[in-house]
């Protein structure tokens, strides 16, 4: 199979960037989105040119580390599937692809398809987390959790972190991210201490990497590779709006009678 | 108060404002839709129309409780700050995520987004532009060519909607109105945090219920008075009406 492709390329952050156009030919259906590229580097750096830069890292759809958007889609044409585990039997012969980096402003280019995703691992930081104690390890069920909780807390654990609901979203917003983050631990027993807390400080630190206000396009939900629902948002909101307007603030101070 | 201050302050506080006020304005077009299907039922045994009474009534409603036309400018005083912190707030809002996305795809494709929701800036500016209008021709009375008689609800709609601009123009605005609610009645129960599958269906219905709804009710009223289906009204009404209105 024959392809053209159009991929991004940018020396850097500070420097401007621009299509590059290629011709690959021998293209087989079994090869991976990311296998293809590979040939093309091989072919790029036999004839003396700088390979394409792009993340990747297990190659079976589970760290999130590809990120690239083809033709238009963040990880492409195929609903619920990473770029890694996109198969070039889904192309035709003759097609044009285009491939792009993330576009978001918190996800500054690093080098043509490369983005810093670092914003993400702050908010983790700042709020993604639970006080366990460590030692011999516990009774296994010594907490009883409803299955069906627990099931969707895993639905909400699936989120790999790359990002294409970012790069999905017309707002540039990491609504699903933080929610699926927020939610899993949110919604298991082990999780309720920090409950409120971890909501403001997630979402506080979402605010402040500079990522858009949601605006409940749904387009998240529709191009993330593991299928996060939009059902986490709406429970993120509903803990946010808790934490901030109902949680108290000062629980041990002295009242007077009137 | 120091906690709704805090709330501005974030992105979800503010998307909350939004949603709020947006209840506040939906409640609002749904009453005055509601409120102008008098505009059908004729006249009283006075021969006064339905509407123009029901025009009077919001005045005096709470008389002697409360002064005349008092509760009228609870509402109106409401209305415009719900109006007003709306549309502020999505000034903001919709800033930050240019900001956010200063470079788009070449070509970007949508899997999921809906034409009202990625429509709602346009639907919206449309929709306030219409308010300016609206007021000033019914509640003013500074547009029009015919005479304009504060009270004579009636009258002045038959004048009004006997001229196809300001038809087409009330259509094209009712069509904003109902894209706008369209995905706004769904995306502020969502925003804040009252959506989840098992009523995701409900809220969506009320949406798109709510939307056929307002533009068919409120689309009426100009359509069938520029239609000739609708009695002329009443010879000399604004005579009952001599005291003041507003
Ligand atoms: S929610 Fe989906 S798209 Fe977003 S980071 Fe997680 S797996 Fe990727
Ligand atoms: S490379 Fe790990 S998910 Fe694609």
């Amino acid at each position: 199979m024959k392809l053209h492709l159009r991929i991004w390329r940018q020396k850097d952050g500070s420097s401007p960037g621009q299509f590059g156009e290629y011709d690959l030919d021998g293209v087989r259906d079994e090869m991976s989105f990311l296998e293809m590229l590979d040939v093309l580097n091989e072919q790029l750096i036999d004839g003396g040119e700088e390979p394409v830069a792009f993340d990747s890292d297990c190659r079976e759809g589970v760290c999130g580390m590809c990120s690239l958007v083809i033709n238009g889609k963040a990880h492409g044409p195929l609903a619920g599937t990473t770029t890694c585990q996109l198969y070039m039997r889904h192309f035709n012969e003759g097609d044009v692809v285009t491939i792009e980096p993330w576009r978001s402003s918190a996800f500054p280019v690093l080098r043509d398809l490369i983005v810093d995703r670092s914003a993400f691992d702050r908010i983790m930081q700042a709020g993604g987390y639970v006080t366990l104690h460590s030692g011999p390890k516990p009774e296994p069920n010594s907490i009883p959790i409803e299955p069906e909780v627990a099931e969707q807390a895993l639905d909400a654990a699936t989120c790999i972190g790359c990002g294409a609901c970012v790069a999905a979203c017309p707002n540039g917003s990491a609504m699903l991210y933080t929610a699926a983050k927020v939610s899993h631990l949110g919604l298991l027993p082990q999780g309720q201490p920090e409950r409120y807390g971890r909501v403001k400080k997630m979402v506080d630190q979402m605010d402040q990497e500079g990522f858009g206000a949601c605006r409940n396009y749904a387009e998240c939900e529709a191009q993330c590779p593991k299928e996060i629902s939009i059902n986490f948002i709406s429970q993120m909101n509903r803990d946010y709006l808790k934490a901030t307007l109902s949680e108290p603030v000062d629980r041990r101070s002295k009242m007077s009678s009137q | 108060m120091q906690r709704l201050t805090a709330l501005y302050q974030t992105t979800l506080g503010k998307k909350a404002v939004v949603a709020v006020t947006g209840l506040i304005l939906y409640g609002f077009v749904v009453g005055h839709m509601l409120g102008n299907l008098k505009v059908f039922t004729g006249n009283d045994a006075a021969g006064e129309p339905h509407i123009d009474i029901y025009a009077h009534f919001l005045r005096t409603m709470g008389e002697p409780m409360v002064p005349y036309s008092f509760l009228l400018w609870v509402a109106r005083i409401i209305l415009i700050a719900a109006l007003v912190l709306h549309v502020y707030t999505v000034v903001l809002l919709s800033r930050r995520n240019h900001a956010a996305r200063h470079e788009n795809y070449a070509d970007p494709r949508y899997s999921q987004a809906s034409a009202p929701a990625r429509w709602m800036m346009v639907s919206g500016v449309l929709l306030l532009a219409f308010i300016v209008f609206h007021l000033l021709q019914f509640t003013f009375g500074k547009i029009g060519g015919a005479p304009f008689v504060e009270g004579a609800v009636y009258a002045n709609l038959y004048h009004a909607f006997h001229q196809w601009f300001f038809v087409g123009l009330y259509v094209i605005a009712m069509a904003a109105l109902a894209l706008h609610v369209n995905h706004g009645v769904w995306s502020l129960f969502q925003t804040l945090g009252l959506d989840n599958p098992d009523r995701n269906r409900i809220f969506r219905l009320l949406a798109t219920l709510s939307s056929v709804g307002l533009f068919v009710g409120f689309a009426s009223v100009p359509l069938l008075f520029f239609l000739g289906l609708m009695p002329s009204p009443p010879t000399g009404e604004a005579v009952h009406l001599t005291e003041g209105v507003m």
